[in-house]
């Protein structure tokens, strides 16, 4: 930090340098002046050159980034309503790209062609309003088809019909973890607020409420294929994002307030790994770090393990110094399997009583008080939650 | 016009103006030209310190285990221990950069810089409407530099948040040491900024309004002029919002309110908030950051307008239609924040709404694009160093601009908010743009302000590497963004998946490094410039507008004379009815030439 301020300083000390030469400099009024730094023939023929030159650049890069980054973006959607994002997303690209390609073409060539020469005189053509009509009506009707078709996905994708038969989880956010808590077998989630946060409890679910009974808490979050999740979002304390990235699913957390997002997972996470482009990008990415583990070990470092891929759900909202590192590993069940799995979970009100019949020193002196302060707390959530 | 008697009274002080001293002249200077080139210095040395942050954190996001002792060296042993970058630090980096850069290089030292350049300059007007505002304009504007920088110096680290610094995380130090003293600074020095702004735009409007010269008519303003105005007019309308976010936010992190805080339970503790919420925060935040992107990139479309008429030899095409659109995208941009939120937890009946309005930009700036190509069409392009950057800036608006169909398209939105796909996006739409524009404007501008000419073939060569490096970096941004890669991570290496990006991540740093470095050129150029630069001559870029018409050598109110009358619109470039490729705007109209651009 004392070599930025010593910096800092040096900069300030050539500003004031620069200031004072200024004033001599302004005693030497008069001397002579050229053109010598206006662009000339020779400057516009070179210049021209290199415009048509960038713009070749530009097309071999976007080409190279095509061909050699092209398998990056995700691929295949794992959700139903992820079809419809994807499809409008291409359809939104080939425009994307007809209207670059046609731009830069334009504007490099003209830059190329019309390149000045001496004595050459320039169209004067100051307007012509069917060319503006053109370009502004044409961009307003294509436009009027992505908005509509955007709004129709739109609408689908985030109004969850509350008699649609829905499995309800909620997804529980802090600093630097997920949480997940299943309602059981009522499908309703118990009332919960931050203020009931206590020893097991860490999600503050009110153990008063009928509906919390039979909540589940659990650090894994499993899913059954083919079935509507509606999640609902909590966070403890700053706002987090729950990102969802395969299943083109996105929602932020946010404190004292409950947010939603549903959506239908499409394949189970063993039939995603065995997907023709899973198993390629897996094996490049173990290609990867197959190497870097080799390297490691030279170094006398421990090696990396290598990678099979699993669903994430990953904090896509700055939340803190570790934002970087939380993330949530989501399975994707068979119907069977997520039953299987979920009959073997224990309630949180089970945890709750096992954590108490051991004994736990002061924790029973401080309940009354908090108990006092969390009825306003439970109504205000109780209408959030609905 | 009431010029006339604006006139005489300046005519008069001017008389009195001879003896200065240094203090009056150099420092606390009331005159326009003055304060222009005191905002720009500012702005080039925030600039730098901008950039070079980036640079770092660049760094750590290519070779994240690796150690470098320039980390060390610049941050210090608590920052950056054996030169391995702090996970908090590098936010703090990530934070002040985007303020630095939005606020203090591309607001302050873009509109900052031209609007006090060239409004009195090319309306003909002596100065300001008030000058003395305009002086505490832009010494607010230093304080608020001074204080943000000083805030990097606090013991718990400057502000961490995120340049959107949304609450809880900006309000609770226990969430982020950078919440402590670092954000209180960030807060305060963000308020005098925008009372500096407001003092600045405040000027710029009445300037616009009463002091054009005679036959100075709004439509014969060159478009510069047109987009300051606007920018001020949008700065004037947003600025006020954030204020009062900021305000409400002291009040949330010092005074125990709940404006944006509500339930929360941290560090083993459950906080006395109530009721509050973080989505107002954002909501206030973005009324004015959505049209703050506005307020840097209108200015540069301004200076790339009137740059490319110029080099062109020709009008800029659609004079009309490019004031008509000026003002359709200063219209839009207060009604489409909410694209900032489309899964902030808001009503997604309101994401309907402000994907309606935000699409609705694209087509008043469809019809700039295509009026600057159509500029270009059968000129006499003069490449200048300054006509590059405005090439260059059209090229990377149309780039970045197109990516905004998806970002603005809320069902798109869904799967890359927030990654890098939005870095991409807005760097090239809004940040090197109105780079571009800026150093386009220095490059056109810097014999009026210096009276030297910049380097041409130093120019040549920091155009075309930024220019390459410019899409080196963020060209392929797109695809890691697309990748799902979550902006704002300190390092990716918890993510296998994301093992097969890094290559493009240290292409991207390759490319940031080297475009970093070569800016050096331009610090170069322009510094050497200013002491050894070629003498400039009255109109070396052979302009119509009226700044060009004032001498060389910088005079307390502009013109030795009267102020010249005007005539003529400003981009009578090879008008067929005249000899020469541009008649000055102060040329009377031959009898019977017709007003050709109506």
């Amino acid at each position: 930090m004392t070599s930025l301020l010593v910096i800092i300083v040096l900069v300030l000390l050539a500003v004031a340098l620069w200031q004072l030469t200024k004033i001599f400099d302004l005693t030497q009024v008069g001397s002579t002046s050229d053109s010598s730094q206006v662009a000339n023939d020779k400057d516009n023929h070179l210049q021209g050159y290199l415009m048509f030159g960038f713009l070749a650049f530009l097309y071999i890069f976007t080409i190279y980034g095509l061909i050699a980054w092209g398998n990056l973006p995700l691929h295949t959607p794992a959700s139903e309503h992820g079809g419809q994002v994807d499809h409008l997303m291409n359809i939104t690209w080939v425009l994307i790209f007809i209207v670059q390609a046609i731009t830069q073409v334009l504007l490099y060539y003209f830059a190329f062609k019309y390149k000045g020469k001496e004595g050459q005189k320039a169209l004067y053509f100051a307007d012509n309003n069917k060319l503006e009509a053109l370009w502004s009506i044409i961009p307003a009707v294509v436009l009027a088809g992505l908005i509509l078709y955007g709004l129709y996905a739109w609408t689908n994708i985030m109004f969850v019909d509350e008699d649609e038969d829905t499995i309800v989880v909620e997804v529980y956010a802090q600093q630097f973890k997920w949480t997940a808590r299943y309602a059981g077998a009522d499908n309703v989630l118990g009332k919960a607020n931050v203020r009931y946060i206590e020893g097991v409890n860490t999600l503050g679910v009110d153990l008063s409420d009928p509906n919390a009974q039979d909540d589940i808490v659990v650090s894994e979050l499993h899913i059954p294929k083919g079935k509507k999740v509606h999640f609902k979002f909590r966070s403890q304390d700053v706002l987090h994002s729950a990102y969802f990235p395969h299943f083109r699913a996105q929602m932020n957390c946010v404190p004292g307030m409950v947010t939603e997002f549903a959506f239908t997972p499409t394949y189970t996470t063993a039939e995603y790994r065995d997907l023709p482009y899973m198993i390629e990008k897996v094996s490049h990415i173990n290609d990867l770090r197959a190497k870097k583990s080799a390297e490691l070990i030279a170094k006398g470092q421990p090696g990396l393990d290598p990678y099979a891929f699993d669903y994430l759900l990953l904090c896509n909202k700055i939340c803190g110094a570790s934002h970087y590192n939380m993330q949530m590993k989501v399975i994707v069940d068979s119907p069977e399997d997520y039953k299987k799995w979920l009959a073997n979970q224990e309630s949180l009100v089970k945890q709750v009583k096992a954590s108490l019949e051991q004994p736990a020193e002061g924790a029973a002196a401080t309940e009354g008080e908090v108990k006092k302060d969390t009825v306003a707390a439970a109504d205000t959530v109780a209408v959030a939650v609905k | 016009m009431s010029a006339e008697g604006h006139d005489h009274a300046h005519d008069h002080e001017h008389e009195h103006h001879h003896k200065e001293t240094f203090i009056t002249k150099y420092i606390f200077s009331l005159d326009h030209k003055m304060i222009a080139k005191q905002y720009l210095i500012t702005g080039i040395i925030m600039g730098v310190i901008g950039i070079s942050m980036s640079l770092l954190f660049r760094m750590q996001l290519a070779w994240p285990e690796e150690s470098f002792k320039i980390f060390n060296v610049l941050l210090g042993d608590k920052f950056a221990p054996e030169g391995v970058m702090a996970n908090d630090v590098y936010l703090a980096l990530v934070t002040i950069h985007g303020t630095i850069m939005v606020f203090f290089v591309l607001t302050a030292g873009l509109s900052g810089t031209f609007s006090n350049l060239l409004i009195p300059l090319q309306i003909g007007a002596r100065d300001m409407a008030s000058g003395f505002m305009n002086m505490i304009s832009y010494w607010l504007f230093f304080l608020s530099a001074v204080i943000m920088l000083a805030s990097l110096f606090v013991e718990s680290g400057p502000a961490s948040a995120g340049w959107t610094i949304y609450p809880p995380l900006s309000a609770l130090p226990q969430a982020i040491p950078g919440s402590g003293t670092g954000m209180t600074l960030w807060l305060v020095s963000m308020a005098i900024f925008i009372a500096s702004s407001l003092m600045g735009s405040l000027n710029y409007i009445v300037t616009v309004i009463n002091l054009r010269t005679k036959g100075m008519s709004m439509t014969r303003l060159p478009l510069t002029i047109w987009t300051f105005f606007v920018t001020a007019i949008i700065g004037v309308i947003s600025f006020p919002v954030l204020l009062s976010a900021a305000l409400l936010l002291i009040f949330d992190r010092s005074f125990g309110t709940s404006f944006f805080l509500s339930d929360i339970y941290i560090a083993g503790e459950v906080l006395h908030y109530q009721g509050g919420s973080p989505v107002l925060f954002e909501h206030l935040f973005w009324f004015l950051g959505h049209p703050e992107v506005y307020i840097v990139i209108l200015p540069a479309m301004g200076l790339v307008s009137e740059i490319m008429a110029t080099n062109s030899r020709k009008p800029i095409f659609g004079y009309r239609a490019m004031i008509m659109s000026v003002l359709a995208i200063a219209f839009l941009s207060t009604i489409v924040w909410g694209h900032h939120m489309f899964i902030s937890g808001m009503n997604p009946f309101l994401g309907s709404v402000f994907t309606f309005t935000t699409l609705l930009i694209a087509i008043p700036s469809a019809v700039k694009a295509f009026n600057w190509i159509t500029t270009l069409w059968k000129g006499n392009l003069q490449l200048n160093p300054a006509m590059l950057f405005s090439i260059g800036m059209v090229s990377t608006f149309i780039t970045g601009g197109l990516t905004g169909i998806i970002l603005g398209d809320s069902t798109l939105d869904i799967n890359v908010h927030d990654t890098y796909f939005v870095i991409a996006h807005f760097h090239l739409v809004m940040g090197i743009s109105a780079l571009y524009g800026m150093f386009a404007g220095i490059y056109h501008w810097f014999p009026k302000m210096f009276g030297r000419m910049l380097n041409k073939n130093l120019g040549y060569i920091h155009f075309w590497i930024t220019a390459v490096c410019a899409y080196g970096v963020f060209f392929p941004m797109h695809f890691i963004g697309l990748a799902g890669l979550p902006r704002r991570y300190y390092t990716n290496t918890n993510f296998p998946l994301f093992d097969d990006l890094q290559n493009v991540n240290v292409l991207i740093t390759v490319f940031a490094l080297v475009g970093g470095v070569f800016q050096l050129v331009f610090l170069y150029n322009f510094f050497s410039s200013i002491f050894y630069g070629k003498k400039a001559e009255q109109n070396p870029w052979k302009s119509t507008t009226l700044e060009w018409t004032t001498p060389v050598e910088h005079i307390h109110g502009n013109w030795p004379g009267e102020i010249p009358e005007v005539h003529r619109w400003a981009y009578d470039y090879s008008n067929p009815e005249h000899d020469v490729d541009f008649v000055p705007q102060t040329v009377p109209m031959k009898p019977g030439e017709s007003v050709l651009h109506h």
